[in-house]
């Protein structure tokens, strides 16, 4: 397994986190605004969902997160990229106490902390599995 | 027959959960099939990177996977409050891709990956109650 990462590749772990983040707040935001769907007017959702401003913007941010995110797992293992991103979710726990001054409770607290454990047990390990000969097989260079 | 609605809640909460791990196992084995994008760009170009991953079978078919896990949350959403919706759909994605990465990826899924991904569903789990 081979770890060392270079600063653009930390880049777009950040890249990773900020917007999966702030995209899933916009979603949600503009999604409650809507109101709730019935699963037999699905055609009302996929019309009328990405001209919400909120939704629209929601759905910008995903598409420069899923560009970061397959570009990370170009380079580093899915069990790798999933831990070390999800430090995206205590940026929001963080931002909503001190921007939004919204009550960060106990449960919470012991929530970040965990995240921050996990994140720091993947960041100190290696990054990808390499597998030589499956790779030469997805390759076409050898034996099935 | 019509679900309950809980139920009905947590099966659209599982369906999604399922769609994001089908999605996200295709769209790894594609890229590691590629290889490094920078190495692609350095010899050909941004362009070339881009059309070397929009041609992979098994990006396309895991993009469609997560489109499709796109609306499916959507509606999840307009069901289910974020508060249970969102831990729930995270924590069931997170355990499912260390099963699929170390099943279909062979990823070496070692106690340290096994503790972190555990953690993050635990965590994300508590900070969205």
């Amino acid at each position: 397994m081979k770890h060392a990462l270079r600063p653009s590749q930390y880049a777009i772990l950040i890249a990773i986190m900020l917007t999966a983040s702030v995209g899933d707040s916009l979603l949600a935001r503009g999604m409650a605004q809507m109101g709730p769907m019935d699963i037999h007017h699905m055609g009302r959702l996929l019309l009328h969902a990405p001209f919400n401003p909120f939704v629209a913007g929601g759905i910008v941010l995903l598409i420069g997160f899923f560009a970061a995110y397959t570009t990370a797992l170009s380079w580093a293992d899915l069990t790798f990229v999933m831990p070390a991103t999800a430090f995206g979710y205590v940026v929001i726990a963080l931002l909503g106490r001190f921007w939004l001054h919204e009550h960060l409770s106990i449960t919470r607290c012991i929530g970040i902390a965990l995240i921050v454990c996990a994140v720091g047990f993947v960041a100190g390990g290696p990054s990808r599995t390499e597998h030589p000969k499956l790779d030469q097989m997805d390759a076409g260079l050898g034996p099935l | 027959m019509t679900l309950s609605p809980i139920l009905h809640i947590w099966v659209s909460i599982g369906f999604v959960a399922a769609l994001a791990v089908l999605g996200e196992v295709l769209i790894a084995a594609g890229m590691r099939q590629l290889g490094d994008l920078d190495d692609i760009r350095a010899v050909g170009g941004l362009g070339a990177a881009i059309v070397a991953v929009l041609t992979n079978a098994r990006f396309v078919a895991g993009s469609l996977c997560m489109a499709a896990n796109f609306f499916a949350m959507l509606y999840a959403l307009s069901i289910a409050n974020l508060s249970l919706a969102g831990p729930a759909i995270a924590a069931l994605t997170y355990i499912g891709n260390a099963f699929a990465a170390k099943l279909f990826l062979r990823e070496r899924v070692d106690k340290r990956r096994w503790l972190a991904t555990v953690f993050v569903a635990a965590g994300v789990f508590l900070l969205t109650r």
